[in-house]
């Protein structure tokens, strides 16, 4: 069933689609960061496909596989009406990663962007509201990149003598 | 001399009175809460060792149960409702997590409340067992009626520094104790 959305997607974005696999129902489309929105807004309009939920929204760092670009931010959907899922990549360069929010898609979305904002320091150009979700505003840094020290602290609080 | 001997009796009689009437205030993050409220329920019961009143709100609480595991961002947190707590006040730190951090070492977990507040009884365990908890509750008494809770010694060494000719100086310590 959804193997034929990644034709469809294909067909669409043509060369804005960089790899598609398909592996027991479970469908990826890595598609280039630039085109997002516009992918987006497509899954969720087109009648055969209407992937109207936003499951997830998260992201990989490859650092330690040495992979350039280094980030990948993936996209989990499900069609309430059709039953099926789709998960999308938007591979994403060390030096600058930043892609353009889907808040105007899927507005469900705006805070697990504001969480892979602060956990990985992935910009989302557009959002309403990119404060950090998690972590104190005083942080400093984005702790679940694979560069960031297992054992630092940031401590908002000590005792005297302490620390 | 003769003073010196009863205001000591005073002071052991008031700790007496103390250690029999703890009002708890439980600060509960995570799983070893289970334990806490089965210590607090009829099984094991508190209530035996005058310690069976969980208030919810600092300034009528004397006993701080630090419950569960302490993150950087709850750090603040915990302090201000410690400051706020009625003086003398006690700590009591449960669990691997309030102790020392137990498994976590990350950028989110504090390693042990005591880097933010002082910790009277520390009561390992994951989760410790509600007999260890009650044992580290006896152990905290002992240490009231000792006069030795960081808050009591706190508070005498500040009532000393305000002269011993003061009035307040009740809870002199013991001369040769």
């Amino acid at each position: 069933m959804s193997a034929r959305i990644l034709e469809r997607l294909r067909e669409r974005f043509g060369e804005a689609v960089l790899d598609t696999h398909s592996f027991r129902g479970d469908d990826t489309a890595v598609v280039a960061a630039a085109r997002i929105l516009e992918v987006a807004e497509f899954l969720r309009d087109e009648p055969s496909i209407r992937l109207d939920m936003p499951v997830d929204l998260t992201v990989v760092d490859w650092l330690a596989a040495g992979r350039e670009p280094r980030f990948e931010v993936v996209y989990h959907f499900y069609s309430t009406v059709h039953k099926h899922r789709l998960r999308i990549k938007c591979p994403l360069p060390q030096a600058a990663p930043s892609i353009a929010s889907v808040y105007p898609v899927y507005p469900g979305l705006r805070w697990f962007e504001r969480e892979a904002w602060d956990l990985f320091g992935v910009e989302f150009e557009g959002h309403p509201d990119l404060r950090r979700m998690f972590l104190p505003e005083s942080f400093v840094g984005h702790p679940l990149r694979k560069d960031y020290p297992k054992d630092k602290r940031q401590p908002l609080s000590r005792r005297e003598g302490m620390c | 001399m003769g003073i010196e001997f009863h205001t000591t009796r005073i002071a052991d009689a008031i700790a007496w009175a103390r250690k029999f009437s703890l009002f708890t205030y439980p600060f509960v993050t995570a799983c070893c809460g289970m334990e806490y409220m089965s210590v607090a329920a009829p099984k094991y019961d508190i209530a035996r060792f005058g310690a069976e009143f969980p208030r919810f709100s600092p300034r009528q609480s004397d006993m701080l149960f630090v419950v569960g595991t302490i993150t950087e961002k709850m750090g603040p947190v915990l302090r201000r409702v410690y400051e706020q707590m009625a003086e003398p006040k006690w700590v009591v730190a449960i669990g691997a997590c309030a102790c020392s951090g137990g498994f976590y070492q990350n950028y989110a977990a504090m390693p042990g409340c005591d880097q933010t507040i002082p910790v009277d009884v520390y009561i390992p365990g994951c989760p410790p067992r509600p007999e260890q908890i009650l044992d580290g509750l006896m152990m905290l008494m002992d240490r009231i009626q000792r006069r030795e809770g960081h808050s009591q010694v706190r508070l005498r060494a500040e009532k000393e520094s305000l002269g011993k000719h003061s009035a307040i100086v009740v809870a002199a310590p013991a001369a040769g104790k």
